[in-house]
């Protein structure tokens, strides 16, 4: 009986009924979802999922291990919200569905235990994460990893293991949030008031690409607040499951830049930038920050999205041969953000770029947040599906704006042998720059 | 269903091929019809002909039934499971098996996507045309089932009229091939019309031989907006009466135009009371001609704005912004029902008045959108199946409608098919006399009446069991 009633509160946690009934199970979102490509079974697709969410919330069907398999396949990666004419908030309903069935007990127990832990303790954490980091990097460094890699010992462990050691990118020299001055001023007047998130990732592994937009900014004329306590934008805890710690840190967020003076905040993280945008949804019944999280998301601008509406006079100069260039949609600038047409008109107006569609460029790569930690193989799916399309565009340079997918993207060109190099939209932005300056 | 029958298809299908989870009944409990569904017994995925028909026989001595399946975006309700049935999906069947390029030709497994069949054809150069607004997920053996239309029926017609041959395994487990790649063929019955159409209760159709064209080579889209409804339909009526046929001439409601503008965000006037999209096509100058006097016609007609698509990609998306249309209304209220009367097109102005009055007679929102070009409107009725007051006004009111319809001459169906959404009013349409013919011929193919039983028209005595149930039937859930 005690349990009946705790399952009862657990459905709560499901979105309300008039937001699942939005679905009207037409099934434009088949042809856009990467899982229900692989399987052609209806349970793998957006409206498969909604539909047994649906009867769960209804008390029609019981919770099970396959409904818990099934909203752990899905990527999450939105496409379906992008192709549904209907408006339905697929992403919501399945991550809610994700932590009822977690509740409950469904699923795999290590999966559950590696999301909880690893981005409650790690992730979130910027000093765990550094110091993470900072093993990662003397493992790297020390010969140790390749010492590793060359014996195969993790393969004689699991294949999993190894791959997965594989995948873990390259940790920066320095990390960036040490590099960046809490106030960086433009050589010349100051045009906009900005400030910048440096995100998780981007700080640690990919440090170089918020040095770089700190650059390319302050070229624009932009004085940039970094303040120094901000924290991890909760993304990657929200949508695993864990909605409560997140709140926690959208609340923290909140208060390192309210306090400061800006008309843009700016994100080079796709993941990151969406979360933030949606502050203002996640905290509309929160009475003491409902008001503050609309302005704080209000003013969220992808970097990519900034320059294209801007428009700063950046002066660029052409690298020295004429290069080909083709960019990736991450799932979260493009189905999150509906940010798609603003990269590409940035890309193309780079002198001596030519810049080539890529095949399916929205669709997933497979990272979807730690999807490509947690399950490697499924992942690994849509990435050689990526792989190929990237390689049939002959493009020497891949342009994508989320660490995750560039991490990804990075694993499969040594993982399938690509000739190709992935890089984000500003760090190349950045080289002309300096190309300029050598001038 | 016993666990002995079962295992028995689960013998012949393979355990992988087979599924009976409760998760698994339930996502094919329904397809793309508002408010039917049932849960089948078990769902099967056959990977031969042979294991097709192996299980066919086995329904006749086991005396279940079988529901075919492809896509499942049908909208009359032809493919949810009926009382102790077996779903077979064909969406793996999704192979294109020969382009000829000497007889323009494709042969093609039932579960290819329309959509994608037609950008394989297009790259050398040929031309699939019937494009229902679901193409790029529904698939051509559901197309060649429902017979489905789409934007282009206007100048190139329906499926019917590319179909050349059918290969399908009958109620009893036999093949039987029709057609060819004759462009002429008058040996017997035309048994391969006759399938077109069926809605998957004559046979299990596994390989489709289709007509292929060559592709036009220009096309100009023209868009223009009303402060009248009735001036645009109207001005339709001109455009046919002046002898031009576009490839598509598509009208959108207010309603329906501020839902896709909610959507697509593209820029459509969200004051304007009705909207046409048209695209006319061909060769050489006499495109650019028809563009001009289509123009003059909808000017005269008192049309707002007339604009005219600069470029073919602003063109796409005005195409696909209308095929949104349907899945967009959902945006005002959960329960979208769509029908799709039909009325020779001359009485299309007078259609869509009928269509008004039934709105406020019945007080009830519609939505309405339609190939205006071919008289197939779409009214669709915004609703909430979870109120049943509610549901049975939208029902009076498409009683209304089908009634009125058919005094115009019209149909109850012009490209969804009768399924179980409309076979209350079959014999409306097609007389005693014709459905007691259309039952004769079922059982003489489906003589045990196991294939996809009481879709169309129900044979009495029943022996289909009971049918789907309506939500207001389905004892309430805990809301």
């Amino acid at each position: 009986m005690h349990k009946e009633i705790s399952r009862k509160e657990l459905l709560k946690i499901l979105p309300h009924d008039d937001i699942l009934q939005q679905c009207m199970h037409c099934g434009l979102c088949l042809a856009t979802c990467p899982t229900y490509d692989i399987t052609k079974l209806e349970r793998s697709s957006p409206r498969g999922r909604i539909f047994m969410i649906k009867s769960v919330a209804r008390g029609e069907m019981e919770l099970s291990e396959s409904f818990s398999e099934e909203m752990n396949f899905c990527l999450d990666c939105q496409a379906c919200e992008t192709a549904c004419p209907a408006g339905v908030k697929y992403g919501r309903m399945v991550e809610a569905a994700r932590v009822v069935a977690d509740e409950a007990g469904f699923g795999s127990k290590m999966e559950i235990a590696l999301k909880r832990f690893a981005l409650r303790r790690i992730v979130a954490s910027r000093k765990a994460l550094k110091l993470f980091s900072w093993f990662l990097k003397i493992y790297q460094k020390s010969g140790l990893q390749k010492i590793i890699q060359k014996t195969g010992i993790l393969k004689l462990i699991s294949k999993n293991l190894f791959e997965i050691e594989t995948l873990s990118p390259v940790i920066s020299e320095k990390f960036s949030d040490t590099q960046i001055k809490e106030i960086e001023m433009p050589e010349g007047e100051v045009k906009y008031k900005t400030a910048f998130h440096f995100g998780c990732l981007m700080n640690t592994m990919f440090a170089d690409i918020n040095l770089d937009t700190i650059d390319v900014l302050k070229k624009c004329g932009c004085k940039i607040i970094t303040p120094k306590d901000q924290v991890c934008c909760g993304s990657l805890m929200g949508h695993n499951g864990d909605m409560k710690f997140a709140l926690e840190l959208a609340r923290k967020n909140i208060d390192a830049f309210d306090k400061h003076d800006y008309d843009f905040l700016i994100s080079n993280s796709a993941g990151c930038g969406a979360f933030m945008k949606d502050y203002a949804h996640l905290l509309e019944d929160d009475p003491e920050y409902a008001e503050k999280a609309k302005k704080f998301s209000s003013k969220i601008k992808d970097i990519t999205e900034f320059l294209s509406e801007e428009k700063p006079d950046l002066n660029l100069a052409s690298l020295n041969e004429n290069i080909k260039v083709t960019y990736h949609d991450a799932c979260h600038l493009v189905h999150a953000q509906k940010i798609a047409n603003q990269p590409r008109n940035i890309i193309k107006s780079l002198p001596g770029v030519e810049y080539i569609e890529l095949e399916e460029a929205s669709w997933c790569c497979g990272s979807a947040g730690i999807y490509n930690v947690v399950r490697y193989n499924d992942a690994l799916i849509q990435l050689e599906r990526k792989m190929k399309n990237i390689s049939n565009t002959g493009a020497e340079i891949v342009l994508t704006g989320n660490p995750g997918c560039m991490g990804q993207i990075k694993h499969g060109v040594k993982k399938f042998n690509v000739n190709v190099e992935v890089i984000h939209p500003i760090t190349l932005m950045k080289r002309m720059l300096q190309l300029k300056q050598a001038d | 269903m016993n666990s002995s029958t079962k295992e028995h298809i689960k013998s012949i299908v393979g355990s992988e091929n087979f599924f009976d989870s409760p998760e698994d009944k339930l996502v094919y409990s329904y397809d793309g019809t508002p408010i039917y569904k049932q849960l089948p017994e078990a769902v099967i995925f056959p990977e031969s002909e042979e294991q097709i028909s192996q299980v066919l026989k086995l329904a006749n001595t086991e005396k279940f039934n079988v529901v075919p399946r492809g896509a499942g975006t049908g909208l009359s309700g032809g493919s949810i499971p009926v009382e102790n049935s077996v779903v077979i999906v064909l969406t793996r069947w999704n192979k294109i098996l020969e382009l000829d390029t000497s007889n323009l030709t494709a042969s093609v497994q039932p579960g290819v996507v329309t959509g994608i069949l037609q950008k394989e054809v297009e790259k050398i150069g040929l031309f699939y045309p019937p494009d229902p607004g679901s193409l790029n997920v529904c698939t051509i053996g559901g197309n060649v089932a429902n017979n489905a239309g789409g934007l282009r029926g206007l100048k190139y017609g329906v499926t019917k009229n590319y179909v050349l041959g059918v290969e399908m395994i009958l109620p009893n487990g036999e093949l039987i091939v029709t057609g060819g790649k004759n462009m002429k063929d008058v040996a017997g019955f035309n048994l391969r019309d006759f399938i077109v159409g069926s809605e998957g209760t004559l046979g299990i159709i596994t390989k489709i031989l289709l007509k292929l064209i060559p592709k036009p080579v220009q096309s100009i889209t023209l868009l223009a907006y009303f402060n009248k409804l009735t001036d645009s339909a109207q001005a339709v009526s001109d455009i046919i009466a002046a002898h031009i046929v576009p490839s598509m001439m598509e009208f959108l409601d207010h309603t329906t135009i501020n839902c896709v503008e909610d959507y697509t965000r593209i820029g459509l006037p969200r004051t304007a009371e009705a909207l046409l999209l048209i695209e006319v096509d061909g060769r050489g100058s006499i495109v650019q001609e028809d563009a001009e006097t289509i123009r003059k016609i909808l000017t005269k007609n008192k049309a707002a704005e007339v604009k005219i698509a600069e470029i073919e990609s602003d063109a796409l998306l005005l195409k696909t912004a209308r095929r949104s249309a349907f899945s967009a209304l959902a945006r005002k209220m959960p329960t979208t029902i769509l029908e799709d009367a039909t009325v020779p097109r001359s009485e299309l102005p007078l259609m869509i008045e009928k269509i008004l009055y039934a709105s406020k007679k019945y007080d009830v929102i519609f939505g309405n959108f339609g190939h205006a070009g071919d008289g197939n409107l779409h009214p669709t009725c915004l609703t909430d199946d979870r109120n049943q007051k509610e549901i049975e006004k939208a029902h009076k009111a498409f009683e209304y409608i089908f009634e009125e319809a058919i005094k115009l001459g019209g149909t109850i169906t012009g490209e969804h098919g009768t399924g179980l959404a409309k076979k209350q009013f079959l014999e409306k349409v097609a007389g005693s006399t014709g459905v007691d013919l259309m039952k004769k011929i079922k059982l003489a193919i489906d003589e045990n009446n196991i294939l996809n039983p009481g879709k169309i028209f129900s044979i009495s005595p029943k022996c289909e069991g009971s049918l789907p149930k309506r939500r207001e039937q389905i004892k309430d859930f805990n809301a």
